[in-house]
């Protein structure tokens, strides 16, 4: 292109949510996340219910916490250009890892959670060597990890097993004032992943190995390095993920994942926050905007009693309609 | 650099070539496409590890395995494709990979103030430190090139055809920039197709040829013809081949009025047998029409015939052809085959592809291997597999945009003949082309564009400050 870009001028200043994100992308997925509270207060009122309610707005936060854990998790690795499809697998497994230490009662919930995390730094572990070393492509590679993984359930696994101390349910089920302990744990986990990404060396390289691995390894980047780091990072926050809903089903199960959709959906949020699927553009900010989106958006189908079939077909439009219209900005801008 | 040696796949690309660049010089490296400029820069930063032969900086010896060491040696390499992040500010970018922490934590504000410091005294105002790289030009880019470069406290600074995406005035913006840069005690090695700028601002020239070393001179000692005759080994005695010798034929592509975001009030008539050039500025929508004509960026007003093509295959079939300024990008498949890229087009029209291995050989496809992949294939051969592509389904039309850009002068001088050829067979060709020269020796007409409009029309053989006077008035 010859054309000559006019410049202009990023304000120094800024809305507070671009500061705290430093990624423009984020401002459309929380203006439909207006529109669409309102939207769904309307019809909610039409049909003679009342959406912004106490029991409404714990639940849409509860309900968006295990799903918003996986999302900062995937955002992070979607952002190094890469992607993982074991996430789901992943919380299955880390669910009765869990439940299964913590049966020995109080004392055994550290054991436990110390467990869940290291395996799932290990499955992040393996899953960024198969891509960086083997050269496997990343949809490839965390598909067969994930298949490992449900290999490995079904075989020992027909059902829940294990439990966990009463005192560890707490995570899942108390909250302060109307904010549920889950919502958080969320919110700490994405404040974290902001961090890293925004004020780190790790989080810059993340970004310029996603942008374009090739000038990130001519400008002295060690590109396999930070792929296989944004891996373990995404696996540890499907191991957090786990954590949460072995907390609120006080069991584990093999397909609390696989049932939560855990994969694809993590993904879809993240895309509707504005990060680039390619990699190298969006951020953190949006894609809770995204979760929250898909959250209330599952709230008003519930209040307004749609079957769960018109749900699913409505999430894809609005999952389709999102990025046309990305796709569309990014043209123009 | 010493006797410097390397073979890629059994052939050899260099062979016992010696460089000397003194501290405060810009040290011109020319010679034509795979005479191995590229390569001998390449092992310089560190992509490619040479064969035999040894490398000194400031007098060390050093041994490169990875671009990452020769940037601490000291040398930076700004390629023709930039290797800058566009999601990212001009800062990160001149930052990247070496980004300042504070207690553990990128320190923002030192790097902001850093690269402002570095853009000010490259003496850039247009854009600052926190700027994303996308909204930025490509002289912009480039300038954020080179204070990465100098972040890095280079002490030589390599600069591969820094002028091939610029227009005229960007790049005595850009002559600037270099004897600054030189200023400062750095030895700038500038590789270029270019004469003009070659003598504009070179101190010495390594003249390279079939991966040796011809001479190293002077530039003063050296003219313009002297220094083609060392590249290619005989005189160009001219550059251009004869305009055409009638008047043209028909009006095979005519605009009315044609206009959209970037064009206004376009006439234009293309004809049989005649090649129009089209001058402006950077920004004064050139590539944009061409594009418009193509049917890839539509007018959407105005009048055209035969028909205002919908799309590049609604273009094809009205019979016009585009050739891209961005060949790699636009132009080429570049992991398929010669053969496989020739026949790109008669492919997806559905048109005969008879004599493919012909045309190849008609384009001088040098060595003419079908079977070879695209990208390893140099510039100027490239470029004629492009234009292998449109002659298997024989245009009347052909819109050329930069067509030797980063082309070598002997492929530009077949390219020229290849042109001039179509034409007088009656083809009507509209040429783009940043290169005033050869603008003004290819066209037998030349339109001015400006800002959108049509700013004037030029008969054959103006001066360029004729067409400069058109392109640049206010």
């Amino acid at each position: 292109m010859t054309e000559q870009i006019k410049v202009r001028r990023v304000p120094a200043g800024g809305s507070i949510l671009q500061r705290l994100s430093g990624d423009r992308p984020a401002r459309p997925v929380y203006l439909a996340l207006a529109l669409l509270i309102l939207l769904g207060w309307l019809l909610v009122a039409l049909d003679g219910g009342q959406f912004v309610s106490l029991e409404n707005i714990v639940g849409i936060q509860q309900r968006s916490a295990a799903l918003g854990i996986v999302a900062v998790g995937q955002t992070v690795v979607i952002l190094a250009g890469s992607l993982d499809l074991s996430v789901a697998y992943l919380i299955s497994l880390n669910s009765l890892v869990a439940a299964e230490i913590m049966a020995g009662g109080d004392g055994a919930v550290l054991p436990g959670v110390t467990t869940v995390l290291v395996v799932s730094a290990l499955v992040g572990l393996v899953n960024g060597l198969i891509i960086t070393r083997l050269r496997v492509h990343a949809f490839i590679a965390t598909l067969g990890v994930a298949l490992i993984i449900r290999g490995l359930l079904d075989q020992r696994y027909d059902g829940p097993a294990g439990s966990v101390p009463a005192s560890f349910l707490h995570i899942g089920y108390d909250r302060i004032g109307p904010v549920p302990v889950s919502a958080l744990l969320w919110a700490a986990v994405a404040v974290s992943a902001w961090f890293l990404l925004s004020r780190t060396r790790l989080g810059y390289r993340i970004y310029a190995v996603g942008g374009d691995a090739e000038v990130a390894r001519l400008s002295g980047v060690r590109t396999g390095r930070v792929v296989v780091a944004a891996h373990v990072i995404c696996s540890v926050c499907a191991g957090i993920a786990g954590l949460l809903l072995v907390s609120r089903l006080a069991a584990g199960a093999p397909t609390v994942g696989t049932d939560g959709g855990y994969d694809l959906e993590s993904i879809a949020a993240v895309v509707l926050g504005g990060t680039a699927l390619a990699g190298g553009r969006g951020g953190v900010a949006g894609t809770v905007g995204g979760v929250l989106l898909l959250a209330v958006l599952d709230s008003v189908f519930n209040q307004l009693e749609v079957d769960s079939f018109a749900k699913d077909v409505v999430r894809g439009v609005v999952l389709v309609a999102a990025l046309a219209i990305y796709a569309r900005r990014r043209r123009t801008a | 650099m010493t006797g410097i040696g390397k073979s890629f796949l059994g052939v050899r690309v260099l062979q016992g070539v010696d460089l000397e660049a003194a501290a405060g010089e810009v040290h011109a490296v020319v010679g034509e496409n795979g005479a191995g400029k590229s390569t001998l820069m390449k092992i310089l930063a560190g992509v490619h590890i040479p064969d035999e032969g040894t490398i000194e900086v400031d007098g060390r010896s050093v041994e490169f395995g990875h671009p990452v060491e020769a940037q601490l040696a000291g040398v930076a390499i700004i390629y023709q494709e930039f290797n800058l992040l566009p999601e990212r500010t001009v800062a990160e970018n001149v930052y990247l990979g070496r980004e300042p922490v504070r207690r553990g934590l990128v320190d923002r504000a030192a790097m902001e103030k850093a690269t402002g410091e570095l853009l000010r005294s490259l003496g850039e105002k247009s854009f600052g430190p926190r700027d994303l790289v996308r909204r930025l030009s490509v002289a912009q880019q480039q300038v954020v090139e080179i204070a990465k470069a100098l972040s890095l406290n280079a002490r030589i600074v390599v600069m591969d055809e820094p002028t091939a995406a610029l227009a005229d005035h960007e790049v005595e913006l850009l002559y600037t920039l270099v004897r600054r840069l030189a200023g400062r005690g750095i030895a700038v090695l500038y590789i270029s197709h270019r004469l003009r700028e070659i003598f504009e601002l070179a101190d010495q020239i390594t003249v390279l040829k079939d991966g040796a070393r011809v001479t190293t001179a002077p530039a003063s000692s050296l003219d313009a013809g002297a220094l083609v005759r060392l590249m290619v080994g005989r005189e160009l005695d001219s550059y251009f081949p004869p305009r055409a010798a009638g008047p043209p034929g028909e009006a095979l592509l005519s605009v009315r009025g044609g206009g959209n975001d970037r064009l206004h009030g376009i006439d234009l008539d293309l004809r049989a047998g005649e090649i129009v050039g089209l001058a402006g500025l950077q920004g004064s929508g050139r590539t944009e029409l061409a594009k418009a004509l193509f049917g890839a960026e539509p007018f959407t007003t105005g009048d055209m015939k035969p028909r205002r093509p919908r799309s590049p295959r609604d273009a094809i079939a009205v019979g016009i052809g585009l050739v891209t300024e961005d060949r790699k990008a636009e132009g080429l498949l570049l992991n398929q085959q010669v053969r496989d890229n020739a026949v790109l087009v008669a492919r997806a029209t559905g048109r005969p592809r008879s004599g493919t291995d012909r045309l190849l050989e008609r384009v001088r496809l040098n060595p003419p291997r079908p079977r070879q992949e695209v990208r390893l294939l140099s510039g100027g051969n490239q470029q004629k597999v492009v234009l292998a592509k449109w002659m298997t389904v024989a245009p009347r039309v052909m819109l050329f945009d930069e067509p030797t850009r980063g082309v070598d002068v002997g492929a530009k001088a077949a390219i020229h003949d290849l042109m001039r050829e179509l034409a007088r067979d009656g083809t009507a060709i509209l040429m783009i082309s940043s290169e005033l020269p050869e603008l003004i020796g290819m066209s037998d007409r030349i339109v001015v564009l400006r800002d959108g409009r049509i700013a004037g029309e030029l008969p054959a053989g103006p001066t360029e400050e004729a067409v400069m006077r058109l392109a640049a008035a206010s």
